[in-house]
């Protein structure tokens, strides 16, 4: 009697299957123009850079690329692209997060947050070659800004070091499509703390900022980590923005690598793999990094 | 005397005025119950009292100390919530360590403690699980741990047993009402489910529309309401129109009753609505039920230990309970029955 | 003494305001002062009446045209059937749509101009047309993050399981599923994937200059190192363009949220 029992919910669970083998492999082609695609335009591209850092021009194995990535002309323009990267997705994340919790937590009236919100959507995407105008336009030699320090204040920007076409200079202008992206990302998940939380923390005696610190930013943490990665990768690859704010004086690698593939700079077309492999490789770093760090972040969700 | 005092509590928000004049004295170790319809004013009290709202006017001291113009995390009271309240990036362990670790309770002390409350709840062995392994009925067991653990003088429940199902929910209303005692704490809960407030509470604030109808136990608020609203709320009701005779004497459908003494009526020849709980009607003839009624029953719900009949009386629809009889079927649908009734279980409504 | 919470909200806020205008006032300003002074439309004149512009200007539009449309074709099926049937494979379609925001886009071009070039197996690039279509398929690659996630989510909201088998047992076969279904149960969430992918393509840089096409971004950047005030004004033509890319998307998104209220 338990045999029948045990048998008959197996028995509704296989019957359709042989119906369904033949469009077991069937399914596959559902997706197969995608993966086809995918293929085609995005790994296989990548991955042909990635062989050709390690190749000779007759097709040999080599590591010498590599190591010419490692020549201080190659080395230092790396380090200062890192060096940006972080700063501008560290700035971004912190005034980002700060923006986005006034407008949610802060009490500031409904209006401010769906303009923020809108706004952000924009300026987001308001980047590559017009940013670089709009900044030339405001710090630059001529613009509004530079004219009214000096013309109202008698302050030349200059004088006191400023230059647009400066590490300092592509930072603030990196941070105006940083911050919104920012915005965007952490704003549903500042929506996602719960009013209980808080609550529950102050009736148990904790201050605002214990709350902050215990409970609401390690519950952020997953997501903060996720936007840095994601910033940090965004501006490391940016070449419009630089480009046209800084024609190609400044030694930045995705500067490099353009003026590489045009042929204007470098004799050697397989540095220019390598170059383009170490790129990669650095925003992957960032993205195994963020991955290790959110797995261990993330233990308490399911 | 009180310990924990409300007087005069108004709260206002914007045109909209939700608690008017709300006054209650609470002793130590009291629990008590408000209870209402949602949007009654109710949560807003206890909130009040937490101190996530501030009272428009009026006061609350606890234990002689005025705390109306105090934070939330200065006022030393623990709160339970609806629910998904434990803080989800901690453990079970660390929830319920978070008030004392705030406080700067040092290590040792902390962890005997929240041994202490884990056993008091009996989830000692779940100390290292996140709130998502749990079950909605652990959740609010450890939620209730948690705001145990640092010896709040006052506890505050809302709702906490609404998002769990029935047979979770009558267990742990019992188990928070053992520690309650067996701890002493004074403790407020709001909920608006009438069987959970008789069963659990000394005493019950039966709120409507922002004010405090009846204050009282359990068995006065549902034996003797004071109010139409606290009546209709709180259990089932049926309603008769009568008409006043001489004395004590009430004329209803032809027959007459005698109230008990001391039962204030209109003048006489004057008509009024009297009630009736399901539990006082009878079936059939009974000594002591002196009118007795013609009746049609129209439908038989067997719920065990109680049998409710709806039946059809001179045109008005009545309920009446009667426990069920192993060797006594209940009527069929159709029978013509008698019920009879009793002036000492009639309930007269003010308003 | 302490001040609220929503004191340093406004600061915060008011520090943000001046930071994300000045550049958009500073931007407007300059494309005004053309005409040595005063202000004027010069720029904008000069600009709209360039052929440069309108040629490269439509190139870009025309692009970002095919790209939405190949697309969408690429991006919905897959997303639908990968919903209905091979729901163990999202997190590998997953990874790879986020596999452009990983990988410079620059890398990817330099992987297209190696793969593609005229002594390869396939020399895109050895044609204009050719070289078209391997820019198109960059730019859907590009816009694969946001088009994915955006069809994906439009998909979550209505029970394609459910509905697709209502269809069939109705009779209806893929195609007419697709199109007359799916298609338009998601339309919202398409057109918001594809008026982002617009302002992406219309602006768009890397690939253009380097696969050597006469697209707008390289068009914009030329006029950047030889023009004074005209840039200023391509960029508030740029911004006006990205802003009414983003107004579409609400206005599509709250248009359809009024429907299912009214429905």
């Amino acid at each position: 009697m338990t045999d029948a029992a045990a048998i008959r919910p197996q028995d509704r669970a296989t019957t359709p299957r042989p119906r369904r083998l033949p469009q077991g492999l069937l399914k596959w082609v559902g997706v197969a123009p995608f993966l086809i695609f995918a293929a085609l335009f995005l790994i296989l591209p990548t991955l042909n850079i990635v062989v050709g850092a390690f190749q000779t021009p007759d097709g040999g194995f080599t590591l010498a690329n590599i190591a010419g990535l490692f020549r201080p002309e190659i080395a230092r323009p790396f380090w200062i692209s890192i060096q940006l990267s972080f700063v501008t997705a560290t700035l971004g994340c912190l005034i980002g997060i700060i923006l986005a919790a006034a407008v949610t937590r802060g009490g500031l009236p409904k209006g401010l947050r769906d303009g923020m919100l809108t706004f952000s959507g924009v300026a987001s995407n308001f980047a590559g070659v017009p940013l670089a105008f709009a900044f030339i336009a405001t710090l630059g030699r001529l613009g509004l800004v530079t004219v009214i320090a000096k013309e109202v204040f008698g302050v030349s920007l200059m004088g006191l070091g400023f230059n647009l076409i400066s590490f300092l200079g592509l930072t603030l202008t990196y941070l105006y499509f940083q911050i919104p992206l920012m915005i965007l990302i952490i704003t549903p998940a500042l929506d996602g703390l719960k009013r209980e939380w808080r609550e529950a923390a102050e009736s148990l005696g904790a201050t605002g900022s214990q709350y902050w610190r215990m409970v609401a930013l390690p519950i952020l943490w997953p997501s903060l980590l996720g936007t840095l990665a994601l910033l940090f990768a965004n501006s490391f690859g940016a070449v419009a923005t630089a480009m046209a704010l800084t024609g190609s004086s400044l030694s930045i690698v995705p500067i490099i690598l353009f003026a590489q593939i045009r042929g204007d700079v470098l004799q050697d077309p397989y540095l220019g793999y390598a170059i383009a492999f170490g790129m990669i490789v650095i925003t992957g770093i960032a993205n195994v990094i963020y991955i290790v760090l959110r797995t261990r972040a993330e233990r308490w969700l399911k | 005397m009180s310990f924990l005092r409300l007087t005069h509590l108004e709260k206002t928000f914007g045109q909209n005025r939700v608690v008017k004049d709300f006054s209650l004295d609470v002793a130590k170790g009291e629990f008590i119950s408000l209870l209402g319809p949602s949007g009654c004013g109710k949560t807003t009290v206890l909130r009040m009292v937490a101190g996530f709202e501030t009272p428009t006017s009026g006061g609350i001291t606890i234990d002689g100390q005025e705390v109306t113009g105090l934070k939330p995390n200065s006022r030393n009271i623990g709160m339970m919530f609806q629910a998904y309240a434990l803080f989800p990036n901690l453990t079970v362990g660390e929830n319920v360590a978070f008030g004392l670790k705030v406080k700067g309770v040092p290590r040792a002390a902390r962890n005997a403690r929240v041994a202490e409350m884990l056993k008091l709840i009996g989830l000692s062995d779940l100390i290292g699980r996140y709130p998502f392994q749990l079950s909605g009925g652990q959740q609010q067991r450890v939620a209730l741990a948690r705001a145990l653990a640092p010896s709040p003088r006052v506890l505050l429940l809302d709702e906490p047993l609404s998002a769990l199902d029935a047979k979770v929910r009558v267990s742990l209303r019992n188990e928070i009402r053992a520690i309650q005692k067996d701890l002493g704490i004074t403790t407020i809960f709001v909920t608006h489910d009438q069987e959970e407030a008789m069963s659990i509470s000394d005493r019950i604030v039966v709120m409507n529309a922002g004010i405090a109808d009846q204050v009282g136990s359990p068995f006065e608020i549902y034996n003797r309401p004071t109010t139409k609203f606290v009546a209709n709320f709180v259990g089932t009701l049926n309603t008769f129109d009568a008409k006043v005779a001489d004395g004590r004497q009430l004329v209803i459908a032809g027959q007459t009753l005698n109230l008990p003494m001391g039962t204030a009526l209109p003048p006489k020849g004057s008509a009024m609505a009297i009630a009736l709980r399901p539990e006082a009607l009878r079936l059939g003839r009974s000594e002591g039920y002196e009118a007795v009624m013609p009746a049609t029953v129209e439908e038989v719900q067997f719920m065990g230990s109680v049998i409710r009949l709806r039946a059809d009386v001179a045109g008005s629809k009545v309920s009446l309970d009667t426990f069920n009889r192993a060797d006594h079927p209940p009527p069929a649908i159709g029978e013509r029955v008698e019920i009879s009734i009793s002036g000492k279980d009639v309930i007269v409504l003010n308003a | 003494m302490m001040k609220s919470p929503k004191f340093w909200s406004w600061i915060a806020f008011g520090g943000g305001l001046f930071y994300f205008f000045v550049p958009l006032i500073g931007m407007f300003e300059f494309s005004l002062r053309a005409k040595r002074g005063e202000y004027s439309f010069l720029a904008y004149q000069n600009v709209l009446g360039d052929p440069q512009f309108q040629q490269t200007f439509f190139f870009s539009f025309v692009m970002a045209m095919f790209t939405i449309v190949w697309g969408v074709l690429l991006v919905t099926p897959t997303a639908f059937w990968v919903r209905l049937k091979l729901p163990q494979l999202r997190p590998v379609i997953e990874f790879i749509t986020l596999l452009p925001l990983v990988i410079p886009p620059i890398v990817i071009v330099f992987g297209y101009i190696r793969m593609y070039n005229t002594s390869s197996f396939l020399p895109l690039t050895g044609s204009a047309m050719g070289t078209n279509i391997l820019l198109m398929f960059g730019y859907s690659v590009l816009a694969l993050p946001y088009l994915y996630r955006a069809v994906d989510t439009g998909l979550r909201t209505i029970d394609i399981v459910t509905l697709t088998e209502a269809a069939q047992s109705l009779g209806a076969g893929w195609i007419t599923i697709m199109f007359r279904l799916i298609l338009p149960n998601v339309l919202v969430a398409v057109l918001s994937g594809a008026f982002l992918t617009f302002a992406i393509v219309i602006g768009e840089y890397v690939f253009a200059a380097l696969l050597n096409r006469p697209a707008f971004g390289p068009y914009m950047v030329w006029m950047g190192s030889n023009k004074a005030y005209e840039p200023a004004a391509l960029a508030v033509i740029a911004f006006a363009i990205t802003w009414a890319c983003m107004g579409l998307i609400q206005l599509f998104t709250r248009l359809s949220k009024h429907e299912r209220a009214k429905a």
